[in-house]
């Protein structure tokens, strides 16, 4: 754990005691299975926003706190615990990372404070196709009179259904995989010209297609210059989301972990063969070093340090390793309880994969890596 | 890049001053691993560089003036050893003193013992080696036979060490011995032996990378003064558990904040760079080799994970939120970065990585060869990887021992 000031320390127990008591994975499974429209349960976004948890990266005249990522990853941490369900990863730190550092002062004011508040709901729309590519890049924006519109479609878009405004990477110049030419825009959910339809992914959590046919568009940024703000945003998210992976590989080990404790045979518990003692060594072993990747990237961002996407790729990628293993371990040690779709193991198993593929696999983040390293 | 704080400019400026008149320029990044523990070195230079850092007490940096250390805050320390790195410069004083016994004979010993052993050690005047392991006692340390009678104003010790380090060279050994053969852990009390005494014999043993540091050593009626007793009697056992927490810190290289695992053993050098050289790079500038290049690029990752960890570790340790869990993990992180990275260069480097001596290879390639081969003892010593992840399991994660022992 990295060392944390009071007010970080405040805002880590308070998100511990509300996830533990108000957010368990027994009101994610219960979201799950009465098929709520949004893939979360309102009311208990509005609880986390009333905390502020909405607020923690936005600046202060904009109704948040300027708290800082690594703050916003403690909160992470623990709603990944339970695998609390909510766009606290898409809105409040993805979109209002854009807006932050792409948006005009009249954009702020329009999305930061109903951000931060959770009155409001913004997400990333980047991906077109199965893997996170963000200089692939199809989708077309045109100028129409003083603004302009985009047409195309975007794929697997976090808390698409939710969203009240899409961050949307489009082309207003070169051919699809050029990274110059790439714009970013602000799009209404409710404009014209909008159409999604809800995904239905294995862990149960929001995704959605969305697909644009000239709909009004703001610019969000310099025009052409869009990928360079896209790396720096998708680099706060990954970083995010690593924090969100890494409360949920704990929870997945330390239940892992109890279970090991109790489940007897041959008259002893199991945790006493050494060949699951080592495994559970090895897991402890890489969740510590996962950690200290994690807290690195985000303190990197709190610093504006220039290792920052270097950092970050380290920390998704050794963080989504670790969260296979763990999900993987969790299910393979309970045996065939683990198989059940009663046990949570399932849950974590089904949630790690998708949060793997999320902004960029462990194969896209060691690709990065070693190109930001020149190999 | 973490900021540790606490940088004094002042002490700063003392310290460099004090570098530009007292290194030798002509030792500029001739620091060799092991120092300490190999040969008393004769260069002129050589010695009085050590003469110089011995005196002033920056061989220890940390540890307290009274006892010939350097005083220094470890923000200070910091600012040392980068003020050095700068130069070329390094610390000619080490080994096991300064490594592992001098920090635990801080921790355990008499004022008596430590006026008399710690300045020794801060100025390099006495070289220490370790009497644990026995043939017969290895991952199973506490099961060690040497025996150490109580002939009233001295004890009588019998018996024989194994991968003894440096014991060739070294002028005192730290030891475990068996004073009560009706307990296990609690007979064993930590004494301190000459190794010019009468009775002590010393036979080097060579290695699989060939010449070595590690000998046996043999004990036949050495006669250790009872001042010579560290802690209490048949109270060994807590004291080598200390002492080795320090040599697995040294071992994992998890020491400092430029720590790429690996410690002193294995190899230096960056895969990445050296599979530049050797395989080549394709157009994009990447590694020609693809599976090379992802397997390289994981190395460097883990290694990057391994140095974040150390520098983590270091800062919640001076935050006083109390000693931290990841401590247990660093040497099996750090060794396997080490053995990775040694195994990796080897394979870049293909046939010209396995040269055993002679011409047709660089002096870096041949030490490539014999640090892939040392390398291969970090994880089986200081507590084997196996060892380590009994005590993870042990003591970190509460699962229970299946032997009953308490290690």
């Amino acid at each position: 754990m990295a060392v944390l000031t009071e007010e970080q320390s405040m805002l880590r127990d308070s998100a511990r005691t509300w996830t533990q008591e108000k957010s368990p994975v027994t009101a994610f499974r219960k979201v799950r299975d009465a098929g709520l429209p949004l893939a979360y349960d309102p009311a208990a976004f509005a609880e986390m926003a009333e905390m502020g948890w909405t607020g923690v990266i936005i600046p202060e005249e904009y109704g948040g706190s300027d708290f800082g990522y690594l703050s916003l990853g403690l909160v992470l941490e623990e709603t990944g615990r339970t695998l609390t369900a909510s766009p606290l990863l898409s809105s409040a730190l993805a979109a209002a990372s854009a807006i932050i550092l792409g948006g005009s002062a009249a954009q702020k004011e329009s999305w930061l404070p109903k951000i931060a508040a959770g009155e409001a709901v913004g997400t990333l729309a980047i991906d077109e196709g199965p893997h996170h590519n963000p200089s692939k890049v199809a989708v077309k924006a045109a100028k129409a009179g003083a603004g302009y519109t985009v047409s195309g479609a975007k794929t697997f878009v976090l808390e698409g259904m939710a969203a009240n405004v899409f961050v949307v990477s489009a082309r207003t110049s070169g051919g699809d995989n050029d990274k110059a030419g790439i714009s970013l825009f602000l799009v209404d959910a409710g404009a014209k010209g909008v159409s999604r339809k809800a995904l239905k992914l294995a862990d149960s959590r929001g995704a959605a297609n969305v697909s644009f046919d000239g709909a009004p568009a703001e610019l969000l940024g310099e025009e052409g210059k869009g990928y360079e703000l896209l790396e720096k945003v998708l680099d706060r998210a990954r970083a995010g989301l690593s924090a969100e992976m890494l409360g949920a590989a704990l929870q997945a080990f330390e239940t892992t972990l109890d279970y090991l404790k109790v489940r007897v045979q041959f008259g002893q518990v199991i945790g006493s063969f050494q060949a699951l003692q080592h495994r559970a060594a090895k897991m402890f072993t890489d969740l510590e070093l996962a950690r200290s990747c994690v807290e690195a990237a985000l303190t990197a961002i709190d610093n504006n340090s220039p290792d920052v996407p270097e950092l970050v790729s380290l920390a998704k990628a050794k963080m989504g390793d670790t969260l296979h293993l763990v999900s993987n371990e969790m299910v393979q040690m309970h045996g065939g309880i683990g198989m059940t779709d009663a046990h949570d193991a399932g849950l974590y198993l089904k949630r790690a994969r998708a949060a793997e593929a999320t902004y960029g696999s462990q194969a896209f983040h060691r690709d990065r890596y070693a190109r930001i390293q020149g190999y | 890049m973490a900021d540790f704080g606490g940088d004094t400019d002042a002490f700063r400026n003392e310290a460099k001053a004090w570098l530009e008149a007292n290194f030798p320029p002509s030792l500029k990044g001739k620091g060799g691993m092991m120092q300490g523990e190999g040969p008393a070195a004769s260069s002129p230079d050589f010695n009085a560089w050590t003469k110089a850092m011995g005196e002033k007490g920056w061989g220890v940096p940390t540890w307290p003036k009274k006892y010939g250390g350097g005083g220094l805050t470890p923000a200070e320390a910091r600012v040392l050893q980068q003020e050095m790195n700068k130069i070329g410069a390094w610390n000619p004083i080490g080994g096991m003193g300064t490594m592992m016994f001098g920090p635990t004979l801080l921790e355990y010993g008499t004022e008596e013992q430590k006026m008399e052993h710690i300045p020794a050690i801060a100025t390099q005047k006495v070289r220490w080696c370790q009497g644990f392991s026995e043939p017969g006692a290895g991952s199973d340390l506490a099961s060690l036979s040497t025996k150490a009678e109580d002939k009233g104003d001295h004890f009588l010790v019998n018996g024989q060490k194994i991968w003894t380090s440096g014991g060739q060279w070294a002028d005192m050994c730290f030891c475990l011995v068996r004073t009560d053969n009706t307990k296990k852990h609690e007979g064993i009390s930590f004494v301190l032996i000459d190794m010019k005494d009468p009775g002590v014999e010393v036979r080097p043993i060579q290695l699989i990378a060939g010449a070595s540091p590690f000998c046996e050593t043999f004990f036949t009626d050495v006669k250790v003064p009872k001042a010579n007793l560290v802690g209490p009697l048949n109270g060994g056992w807590a004291i080598a558990k200390r002492l080795l927490q320090h040599e697995r810190s040294g071992i994992s290289g998890g020491g400092g904040a430029g720590a790429r695992g690996g410690g002193t053993f294995g190899v230096g050098g960056s895969p990445a760079e050296i599979a530049k050289e050797y395989v080549g790079v394709d157009e994009a500038g990447r590694i020609a080799d693809s599976d090379l290049r992802s397997r390289v690029t994981s190395h460097e990752m883990d290694a990057k994970a391994f140095q974040l960890t150390a520098i983590r570790t270091m800062m919640e340790a001076k935050s006083n939120q109390g000693p931290s869990a990841a401590t247990s993990i660093m040497k099996n992180a750090g060794t396997k970065v080490g053995q990775d990275r040694a195994e990796l260069i080897i394979e870049i480097m293909g046939h010209q990585g396995l040269g055993w001596e002679g011409e047709g290879f660089s002096a870096e390639e041949l030490s490539f060869v014999r640090g892939w081969l040392g390398g291969k003892a970090t994880t089986i010593f200081g507590g084997s990887q196996e060892i380590q992840s009994n005590i993870i399991s042990k003591r970190i994660l509460g699962l229970p021992d299946p032997l009953n022992q308490s290690n």
